[in-house]
């Protein structure tokens, strides 16, 4: 019937086909799937610590939270000794009051020092020099900001609020600078020359353009600064030292939640334990609550 | 003409050029802004010059004595650093085994396509959980969780294997094992999150050529893509162990504040900057300025690794981009 015969179109070749198949039992294959295995392990270890943090803050924390006497352990005085009861509300006024005295300091400069660094004259010594040194400070140990505080201003004035605010500043400066430097240069460079093109000032630029465009980056990153400031302890203690009480004024010690889970981690008593417990897990929650303000801030308005 | 330079819709704002008094306010807001930059500058130069300065007293007392001295003693005013230097590295190193390790596996599993999209954002969330968990709530972890977990494995090793010096001491409750492992998890999203910018700066093709030659993908990873990523991952390790340096509160409550120089990892140690969050509150005159050497040794220490990692950082990023 036919004169083409399809079988025979399926030529042999004259060379040796090589196996393209991988099998199973193949030495690399095995070490393949063995390193597979052990990086899946690796990667579910690495997440065993965070969620045994996370239980023992809701269990030990969250029993005195969210128990029957909340308001008592929100705002009360910190136990003396072998005192029952007490709270922490002079630790939370305290950290939130040193983390906007810092905030309020480091966030103008640390804007207008990543508008020179991004816009204004990125590729100077100046600004070569200055982004470095950012960076060398985002790894600088915290302890040595409170020591420098403790230089400066402790000695002369005594332990206040407000050297505890500005050592806190000193840290969150760098990440406020580099995170608003990143997000400046985010902005097109077609807005920007869109704007130069109209006549406007640089000044004009920044302030109509540049600015409310990057504004989403900016805030991302002053809210992470926040919260990294707010889980410090080192720079606080020996600038804001620790108080039982409110504070009244700005140039009084001052507590703060870091301290006070130090403070307390070591007493024999076990309602200090305790109340470490319950102000570790505020202080997670208000260093949580920044951080998710700042994926909020952050989605991208263009 | 004027109808022309007037905007549709609004009769108010008519386009002109900056008016003088504009580009007077430009000039002064350029002036602030660069002073602002210089502020950075003068800030690190301030903050060396002050510890610098406070130290002096005891750097002329003690001298370079001061960093091979082992004992601190207020009341016969002997002040040595040794311990502390020696516990300060020690401690590091040994997180940076575990959180180097652990760190740049995580890199690789999330970047090398091992799971869904979805997975990874899980895992990049736990990720920088961890680091945002305060020192001072991983310091209270490690007392009440860590240290009563790893009491019974020490004692075990301590028994069977007393000969190993690591494993010299019993542990008696804090010591140099639990404040390493704390360091460890600390480190662990530094080193993670600039080892992820590492491969990422990896173009794709690099990858496709490996497997076009018929690699497995693990042989990708372990001789394509972790020589390429080298430079990044070894910038991340030195990052990571400038952040294990000047890490406080969790050691200053886990690691015992002992001034020995002890190879085991379950005897209590010190380290610099534990030193100077414990002695700090209620140190004296004399022990202030002695404290500021300390301080300054930390300073200089970490000032070095930190400006060696974002040497080798910038390094890699110019090999990817510069060309």
């Amino acid at each position: 019937m036919s004169d083409v015969d399809l079988t025979a179109s399926a030529m042999e070749p004259d060379f040796e086909r090589p196996n393209l198949e991988r099998q199973l039992l193949e030495g690399r294959a095995i070490k393949n799937n063995v390193l597979t295995g052990l990086t899946w392990i690796v990667a579910i270890i690495a997440s065993i610590p965070l969620l045994s943090v996370i239980y023992m803050l809701l269990v030990r924390g969250g029993s005195r939270l969210f128990g029957a006497d909340f308001a008592e352990v929100l705002t009360g005085l910190p136990p003396a000794g072998f005192e029952m009861g007490g709270g922490i509300g002079p630790a939370i006024v305290g950290t939130l009051v040193m983390v906007a005295i810092a905030a309020v300091i480091s966030v103008p400069f640390g804007i207008l020092a990543a508008i020179h660094l991004a816009m204004l004259d990125p590729h100077s010594k100046t600004a070569t020099m200055a982004r470095f040194l950012a960076k060398v400070l985002t790894g600088f140990p915290s302890i040595l900001a409170g020591v420098f505080i403790y230089a400066v201003i402790v000695i002369s004035f005594g332990y206040s609020a407000l050297a505890g605010g500005i050592a806190l500043a000193v840290l969150m400066l760098p990440t406020v600078v580099l995170a608003a430097e990143e997000a400046i240069k985010q902005v097109p460079q077609r807005m920007k020359d869109a704007a130069f093109g109209m006549g406007c000032t640089r000044t004009q630029v920044i302030w109509k353009v540049v600015l409310p465009t990057g504004l989403p980056g900016i805030l991302t990153g002053v809210m992470l600064a926040i919260a990294g400031a707010a889980g410090e302890s080192a720079p606080l203690l020996f600038t804001a030292l620790f108080s039982n009480y409110y504070l009244s004024e700005l140039m009084e010690p001052t507590a703060s939640l870091s301290i006070l889970i130090y403070n307390f981690s070591g007493m024999p008593f076990e309602n200090q334990i305790e109340l470490a417990w319950t102000a570790s897990l505020v202080l997670v929650l208000i260093v949580l609550v920044f951080n998710i303000l700042a994926r909020l801030v952050g989605q991208p308005k263009v | 003409m004027a109808k022309i330079l007037q905007q549709p819709g609004s009769s108010s704002t008519i386009t002109r050029a900056p008016s003088s008094g504009e580009f007077l306010g430009d000039s002064i807001f350029r002036a602030v802004a660069y002073s602002c930059a210089m502020l950075i500058i003068l800030l690190v130069a301030f903050i060396l010059w002050q510890i610098g300065k406070e130290a002096m007293p005891a750097v002329g007392e003690h001298g370079l004595g001061f960093w091979t001295g082992t004992t601190w003693d207020v009341n016969k005013g002997q002040f040595g650093v040794l311990p502390e230097i020696w516990g300060t590295l020690y401690s590091s190193l040994l997180a940076l085994m575990l959180g180097g390790i652990f760190g740049i596996s995580i890199a690789i599993f999330l970047t090398q396509d091992f799971i869904h999209d979805r997975l990874a954002t899980v895992f990049r969330t736990v990720v920088e959980l961890l680091a945002a968990i305060p020192s001072v709530v991983y310091g209270l972890w490690g007392i009440y969780v860590l240290i009563p977990l790893i009491r019974p494995v020490a004692q075990w090793l301590h028994e069977h294997f007393s000969w190993f010096p690591p494993f010299g001491t019993d542990l008696s409750g804090p010591g140099m094992a639990p404040a390493a492992l704390v360091l460890a998890i600390m480190i662990l999203p530094t080193v993670a999150a600039i080892s992820v910018d590492a491969f990422r700066r990896i173009p794709y093709k690099v990858k496709e050529a490996a497997y076009g030659m018929g690699t497995t993908k693990w042989e990708a990873i372990l001789k394509v893509m972790l020589p390429t990523a080298s430079s990044g991952i070894l910038a991340a390790l030195v990052l990571g162990f400038g952040r294990a340096l000047g890490e406080t509160m969790a050691l200053a409550m886990l690691i015992g504040n002992s001034n020995q120089i002890s190879l085991s990892l379950f005897s209590p140690a010190n380290t610099l900057a534990s030193l100077l969050a414990s002695s700090f509150p209620e140190a004296g005159p004399v022990e202030v300025q002695a404290l500021m050497y300390a301080a300054l040794v930390l300073l200089l220490i970490t000032f070095i690794v930190n400006v060696v990692g974002l040497g080798v950082q910038q390094y890699t990023m110019r090999k990817f981009e510069g060309k």
